[in-house]
């Protein structure tokens, strides 16, 4: 079972900054074990796609800004690693 | 100019560089310090805390959800900032992984063999003290360190700790303060508290446990006080005897009155 994940998402000087917390081991020797794609949704809307690798730390920490945003507005956040597993947090921007 | 006050020249301009180039790796280790701990997972360790809090385990199948850090059955906020304190019921001073050991031996039923068969995680598989921990200390957010000073146990545990502190002893013949006596001293790029003073006990107890990020583990405080030890090549101390606490209460009670801002995250 995939780890927990903490996320938050403020508005800042008019962008929504967010900041996630990803509990993950990212293996780097054999078996490989890491994260190969993070998704970022805005309200529904996919926003960022991204395609990370093994160079990324054990428990990665991403930090971000989104352009506009307002309170209230729903951010989630998931990844999908090799193994086929996946997580994914949403929380709302305060 | 001579060839003399040349070389006298060249010698004070070098002689007034060393304090800014000191001055500026400390500023540079300030910054980094500042920067592994805004990409902390201290908290996801936390969260693991919490899902161990409430998961029942052992013959009884509990939680530890019932469990007294000396405020009251499952009162976490401000806990971890008192410890260590003298617990009536066990007749001793207690810092936190003794207490939780005591709570996992008294209300979920199990051994104290098996509960304390791991209690230092790796970077793979965390500890169940480790993650506890996290999720305890996490509480007391805010709150000033106000370890037990009273109970004439409690007294007896700090002066027990500062004993130990400077006692000489081991292959090597150290003590705490062989590394932690003097000011100024530093591994590499890590400064060496002085623990015995105030100031340098009080940001140090304020941030334990903590993440370490060098190896991804995140430690508590008995860990810190059993590598010291084998560091400085003792037998190993056992884990949460009465001498790893009375060290830690020495410690925590030097720190008092410091708001607590861990768990931490180190180099």
């Amino acid at each position: 079972m995939a780890g927990p994940m903490k996320m938050r998402a403020t508005i800042l000087g008019g962008n929504t900054e967010v900041r996630v917390l990803i509990t993950h081991p990212m293996t780097t020797v054999q078996p490989l074990h890491f994260i190969q794609n993070v998704t970022v949704k805005h309200n529904g809307r996919t926003v960022v796609e991204s395609e990370i690798s093994q160079a990324v730390s054990r428990n990665p920490v991403f930090s971000f800004r989104l352009k506009g945003g307002a309170k209230g507005d729903r951010i989630e956040v998931s990844w999908l690693d090799n193994k086929g597993e996946s997580n994914k947090i949403e929380s709302a921007v305060a | 100019m001579t060839r003399l006050s040349r070389i006298g020249l060249f010698f004070v301009g070098a002689l007034a560089c060393v304090p800014l180039v000191a001055q500026d790796a400390k500023k540079e280790i300030q910054r980094y310090q500042q920067m592994i701990a805004e990409g902390s997972p201290v908290e996801l360790f936390e969260l693991g805390g919490e899902e161990l809090w409430k998961k029942p385990q052992g013959p009884n199948s509990a939680s530890l959800e019932k469990c007294d850090l000396g405020l009251g059955p499952g009162v976490l906020k401000s806990a971890y900032a008192r410890l260590p304190r003298y617990f009536k019921d066990a007749d001793r001073v207690m810092d936190l992984e003794s207490r939780l050991l005591h709570c996992m031996t008294t209300l979920q039923g199990r051994s104290r063999e098996e509960a304390t068969r791991r209690v230092f995680g790796n970077e793979n598989q965390p500890s169940e003290m480790e993650y506890l921990s996290a999720y305890v200390a996490g509480q007391s957010r805010g709150f000033k360190l106000a370890a037990g000073a009273a109970h004439p146990k409690e007294k007896e545990a700090y002066q027990l700790g500062k004993a130990l502190y400077f006692h000489r002893a081991g292959a090597w013949d150290m003590s705490c303060a062989s590394c932690h006596g003097d000011e100024g001293k530093r591994i590499r790029m890590q400064e060496l508290p002085v623990l015995y003073k105030p100031q340098f006990a009080r940001p140090i107890m304020a941030t334990w446990p903590a993440y370490r990020v060098s190896n991804s583990q995140f430690k508590t405080m008995q860990w810190r006080i059993n590598d010291c030890y084998r560091q400085m090549r003792y037998p190993e101390p056992t884990f949460a005897s009465d001498a790893t606490v009375a060290l830690t209460a020495f410690l925590t009670v030097t720190a008092a009155g410091e708001p607590y801002r861990g768990p931490g995250t180190k180099r």
